[in-house]
């Protein structure tokens, strides 16, 4: 029945196969992760996929850049935007890239159909949620994190006292870590909603911006009938302001704005547990909304 | 779990085997008491849409559990093994599933990768399984600027891009025109014969899967209808169409003569012999040379695979009457 006309060179070649080891469910958690990594900064994707997060990069690495130069250049004795600090001030920024990249994680996949494929290899429809949302977080990461890097190096640069400077860049780290994951969290729920990414875009941006100017309004009215520590709870309605808080609360650095100081150690184990149970409630909301994916 | 298939092409070995095996959704029987064997080569699954062809599938792949009844493939077990059947088996969905704005060599690796292959691997094995279903220079461009038969190329080749034992083609021509058409069927044979590779393909056109297939099985409302070999069923009623240009009716006495079972049909020149023996081609040859008439048709007219649904009388009767 084979009758390869314009395959016949094909044919010669011959089908070669494959006797070494299969990896496993391990290897391909990993390099879908990898992936979904790669994807969040366009690589092995056309210039226009490319363009917005390395756009973006580019803004939110400048004022590090600048930063660090005025630094070097005057003499300075500190820098002038701390480690921790940096994050919320970038804020927008920040959202802009989340908004972009969590429905290109998952949006994508959902239109183009292309679930049953993941389902048929060796991985469990955990993994896949799993995996995307690992590498969502981690292309985050690396967004809030490099500018704090290049602080550091700057500051190093500058010959700032190296081990002052390292611990309170890890402080910076761990919070983008932090970040990273709240963000990607609520992100994710709010791409897997629909198939189409400008909405997912769209949506995420909404929320993000209504979220910093909401919790900053009831901080304020709040603060007009009780005290400032009891009004900083609603600090937490803003993604941004949770984390600082969560800064200012184990780390002792500054919060982003007056008003975002938890009330002691009981307003530090609130927002910490206003954290996890974000996070875990995302991955509850996402795996039960990939249940049926996959016409499965 | 690594090597060539466990059985060797063309044996009747079973790869597939299923007994008892329902799997209802709510009040839907999707698959109903279904035990069947499935020898390797070209299995082709019939079935309307709806027949339950989609739910056995999912059902071999380790992805939905019966509802009760067992399934094992390629020794594995289907309740238990979904992962290890997972890395030897390739899946061809019939919908669309491919993102669009990657290249075919990127999708191609990460394929690979998400099989279990090591990276460098993945790498030459995309770029050789892009080069047999016949993808060349368009695979570094993003899929998004595909043609539907270069899409539907890309999709068959990452269910083989991890050189799996045995791939399952869920409606493998569906949106294809005739040429595309009938290169896919010329590959998927070539996946069984040339790659040994054992193939389930579904269709819903019986006249293609006959082309291909060396056993065939009909599903009906989650039913199994038949499970035969294809060579069984086309064996029983081939026939062979002939058209000359003059002296029919001469030609048709010799045959007739020589023992051939001929009838003549209503169009003059043209008459159907049935296959009763292997030297009736000839017969036909040769029997045309002595008189001296033109030959313009000898077409062997297989058994068609719809008339499997209706009895062997009933079928010989349209065949007759065809004629």
């Amino acid at each position: 029945m084979s009758d390869p006309t314009s395959e016949s060179v094909i044919h010669d070649i011959g089908f070669r196969h494959y006797d070494g080891p299969r990896l496993g469910r391990g290897w391909a958690f990993r390099s879908l992760l990898i992936e979904t990594l790669r994807g969040c900064y366009g690589l092995g994707r056309p210039s226009k996929v490319k363009a917005m997060p390395w756009v973006l990069t580019g803004l939110i690495l400048a004022p590090a850049l600048i930063i660090v130069a005025i630094t070097i250049v005057t003499g300075g004795k500190e820098l002038p935007l701390s480690y921790t600090q940096y994050a919320g001030g970038m804020w927008l920024l920040i959202a802009m890239f989340v908004a972009g990249r969590a429905p290109y994680a998952i949006s994508r996949d959902l239109r183009d159909g292309v679930m049953p494929l993941y389902l048929s290899r060796p991985i469990l429809r955990r993994d896949y949620v799993l995996a995307k949302f690992c590498g969502v977080a981690l292309g985050v990461f690396f967004y809030v994190a490099a500018p704090i890097v290049v602080l550091l190096i700057g500051a190093l640069l500058a010959k700032f006292p190296p081990w002052h400077e390292l611990s309170a860049a890890l402080g910076g780290i761990a919070m983008a870590a932090v970040l990273a994951l709240l963000l990607t969290a609520l992100s994710m729920v709010l791409a897997s909603i629909s198939r189409r990414k400008g909405l997912g875009v769209a949506a995420i941006m909404t929320t993000l911006v209504l979220a910093a100017g909401f919790a900053s309004i009831m901080v304020a009215v709040l603060q007009l009938k009780f005290s400032a520590e009891r009004a900083a709870y609603a600090a937490m309605l803003d993604p941004f302001a949770l984390v600082s808080g969560l800064g200012a609360s184990w780390l002792g650095v500054a919060p982003l704005n007056q008003g975002g100081k938890p009330d002691g150690f009981t307003g530090g184990l609130v927002f910490t547990l206003v954290f996890v149970a974000i996070v875990a409630a995302s991955l509850a909301i996402l795996m039960r909304r990939f249940k049926k994916e996959g016409g499965v | 779990m690594a090597g060539g298939p466990v059985a060797v092409y063309g044996e009747d070995v079973s790869i597939i085997s299923t007994h008892a095996l329902t799997r209802t959704f709510g009040p839907v029987v999707a698959v109903s008491n279904l035990t069947v064997d499935l020898p390797t080569g070209v299995v082709g699954l019939v079935g309307a849409n709806g027949a339950g062809k989609s739910t056995l599938i999912k059902i071999l792949l380790g992805l939905i559990p019966p509802t009760s009844g067992t399934a094992s493939i390629l020794g594995f077990n289907c309740l238990t093994d979904g992962l290890r059947i997972r890395e030897v088996v390739g899946y061809m969905p019939e919908s669309e599933c491919l993102p669009l704005d990657v290249s075919a060599t990127e999708f191609l690796v990460h394929m690979a990768r998400m099989s279990g292959l090591p990276s460098h691997v993945a790498r030459e094995r995309a770029a050789d399984t892009l080069r047999h279903v016949g993808l060349y220079e368009e695979r570094y461009r993003p899929i998004g600027g595909y043609s539907t038969g270069m899409k539907q190329r890309v999709k068959l080749a990452q269910a083989l891009v991890h050189d799996p034992m045995l791939v399952f083609l869920d409606e493998p021509t569906n949106g294809l025109d005739p040429a595309g058409r009938d290169e896919m069927l010329g590959l998927i044979a070539r996946i069984s014969g040339d790659f040994g590779i054992s193939v389930v393909v579904t269709s819903h056109l019986l006249g293609e899967l006959e082309r291909i297939s060396d056993h065939l099985v009909v599903i009906e409302g989650g039913v199994l209808s038949r499970s035969t070999s294809t060579a069984d069923a086309t064996q029983l009623s081939g026939a062979m169409l002939v058209e000359v240009t003059d002296r029919a009716d001469d030609v048709a006495a010799r045959l007739r003569k020589k023992g051939a079972n001929v009838a003549v049909g209503a169009r003059s020149g043209t008459f159907a012999v049935e296959l009763t023996d292997e030297a009736v081609p000839q017969w036909i040859v040769a029997i045309v040379a002595d008189l001296g008439v033109g030959l313009i048709r000898l077409q062997r007219r297989r058994h068609h695979l719809s008339e499997i649904f209706v009895s062997e009388d009933t079928a010989s009767t349209e065949e007759a009457a065809h004629v």
